[in-house]
């Protein structure tokens, strides 16, 4: 019964009220013209596509600008809105650093931290619950990295494709 | 439209089921969850709960029974074989196959069309013929076919839909007339638009054409009377789980003139009649297509789940759920903004609903619902092809059986609306 108690408290958590403001409201959604940076992320399963965009700085190292487009669940458009403002001003390296750390965070790999600038992503912390949920908050952050380590490699486009651990779809 | 399939079974009195009360016979519906909410349970299109009868019986088996079969000369392998036979026996007469032997115990459905697939299909077809799938079948009976075609050339094509999810049957006709159509390969009831397809009428014209005939009833075995000899299909492929039998068991029924042609597909102990250091011989069908080990407490269970379903009578159970069809349709239209997929004629629709919300995804609509204590599936449910038709990656599904009441898709409906309040 307290379990039941407990999942009843985490499907709350799940949906926090500033996940569904950024879900109802993204930040930086919309093609980004002139951006270096164009990948394409696709969760097979869910039927989560986002596109994510990177603008570079005239030196080419620090993103100056980071969007994203796209369809998905909530989780995923707030998880994509979060991590445009997180992204915004970092060079590559620690683009994708923060990259690999929310993935660690989110794989209960290493402890949730908020960035002091970024505090809306606290929110995200209540999806590592849910573990089918979790490859939604990591798709667009994946796809950022993918495509940052195509542009270092002097490629454009590609596609990430956000492998599902949890099989749901078996009949 | 296709429900020019004419009623297989004489029209005969239905006895109505009390669905509440055969709950009663499944103990894991009995459960409460979240915080002390009735499990509300609409996935049995992905897996059927089990009455006790099923459960005990492949307790008992464990207790009394087990052994080995068909080597042993001991007491308990007596039994333990004669329990794996009787159970064959059982489905024989469930589904009116013209003899036992022509059932054939596989894992699960998916290994009935992969036997299909590399026991008769690889055999017997070359390259440029054609097998004809459809846009709404499962994985399962499109990915065999694919492997096929990577190897030997054989061509797949598919049969699209008309708008209201039946199969556009003058597609099938203009691939029969091609000539090149070696098998047909195509689900009885869909898995996420619920149709029913007219497969006594389809049957005919493959017939026809010289082509065989192979049917996917996961969907269809469970919840309509199945009888395979009206039918008229060659092979026809089933699970046990998904009508109150256990996991790990499934059925190829195969005209025994056609198994007789077959090759074995996994090779090993049991499916041998002389095996030497470079060469062996094979049993007759059935036994030549279970090799090893096969389920054995798994016949048991599904023996109990036949007579079971026997018990209830497969025609009520068809008219309990046909009426459920029109209650759940007419009761889902009053929720705004929510798009339900298939038919809208019960008479050809099974249990099954698929739905969407205009912008809000699957899987959060599946999520919040599990916390109002509704059990349903989110996803492409196996069948891309069909949600690529849909213009949708993924759809939630409800799926009822003989234990789902109105009060259940009521329950349904009001998390529905519960939903659409926290996304407005």
């Amino acid at each position: 019964m307290q379990d039941a108690h407990n999942e009843e408290k985490n499907l709350d958590q799940l949906y926090r009220d500033v996940l569904f403001e950024h879900y109802r409201r993204p930040h930086h959604k919309g093609e980004l013209a002139g951006a270096e940076i164009v990948t394409k992320g696709n969760n097979p399963v869910c039927g989560d596509k986002v596109t994510v965009y990177g603008k570079l700085d005239a030196q080419g190292e620090r993103l100056e600008e980071v969007g994203f487009d796209g369809k998905g669940c909530a989780i995923c458009i707030a998880s994509s809105s979060m991590m445009t403002e997180t992204m915004r001003g970092k060079t590559l390296a620690e683009a994708s650093a923060a990259s690999d750390k929310f993935k660690a965070m989110m794989r209960n790999e290493a402890a949730f931290e908020v960035p002091p600038e970024v505090p809306d992503l606290e929110a995200l912390e209540g999806v590592k619950k849910f573990p089918v949920r979790v490859k939604c908050a990591t798709l667009a952050w994946t796809t950022l990295k993918n495509g940052i380590l195509a542009y270092q490699a002097g490629k454009t486009g590609g596609e990430t494709v956000e492998a599902c651990e949890t099989n749901t779809e078996k009949e | 439209m296709s429900n020019t399939q004419k009623a297989a079974a004489p029209a005969r009195e239905t006895i109505a089921l009390d669905p509440r009360r055969v709950a009663q016979d499944f103990p894991i519906l009995k459960q409460k969850i979240h915080n002390g909410k009735r499990l509300v349970y609409l996935d049995s299109g992905a897996t059927s709960q089990k009455p006790f009868t099923v459960i005990d019986a492949m307790n008992e088996y464990y207790h009394v029974s087990n052994a080995n079969v068909h080597r042993g000369l001991h007491v308990l392998a007596e039994r333990a074989t004669e329990i794996y036979e009787c159970a064959r026996t059982r489905m024989h007469f469930f589904i009116n196959a013209y003899l036992p032997g022509e059932i054939v115990w596989t894992k699960n459905a998916t290994e009935a069309m992969n036997l299909v697939a590399h026991g008769y299909a690889r055999k017997f077809l070359k390259a440029g013929d054609e097998v004809i799938v459809s846009r709404m079948e499962h994985h399962a009976n499109l990915v065999p076919w694919h492997l096929l075609a990577k190897d030997k050339g054989v061509v797949v094509k598919g049969i699209e839909l008309n708008a209201d999810g039946t199969l556009r049957l003058e597609e099938l006709d203009a691939f029969l007339k091609g000539g090149k159509v070696k098998i047909v390969a195509l689900t009885h009831v869909s898995n996420v638009l619920g149709t029913i397809n007219p497969i006594a009428e389809i049957a005919k014209k493959v017939h026809d054409a010289g082509a065989i005939f192979v049917v996917d009833g996961c969907q269809a075995v469970p919840h309509l009377p199945v009888n395979v000899q009206t039918l008229g299909a060659d092979f026809y492929a089933f699970s046990a789980h998904k009508m109150l039998g256990p996991t790990g068991l499934g059925v190829l029924w195969g005209r025994m003139s056609l198994l007789e042609k077959m090759d074995p597909f996994l090779g090993g102990g049991e499916m041998i009649e002389e095996v030497t250091i470079s060469s062996s011989t094979y049993k007759e069908p059935p036994g030549r297509f279970e090799a090893g080990t096969p389920p054995i407490a798994e016949t048991a269970g599904m023996t109990a789940a036949v007579e079971y379903l026997m018990k209830t009578g497969m025609a009520n159970i068809r008219a309990h759920e046909k009426e459920l069809v029109s209650y759940t349709l007419e009761r889902l239209k009053s929720v705004k903004h929510l798009k339900v997929f298939g038919p809208a004629n019960p008479e050809i629709r099974a249990g099954v609903f698929a739905f969407e919300f205009e912008d809000i995804h699957a899987h959060d609509v599946a999520q919040i619902l599990d916390g109002e204590g509704v059990a349903v599936r989110a996803g492409h449910h196996c069948a891309q092809p069909l949600h690529e038709w849909l213009g949708s990656p993924s759809t939630a599904r409800a799926s009822a059986y003989l234990y789902t009441a109105k009060e259940d898709i009521d329950a349904l409906v009001k998390a529905l609306e519960t939903v659409r309040k926290k996304f407005a």
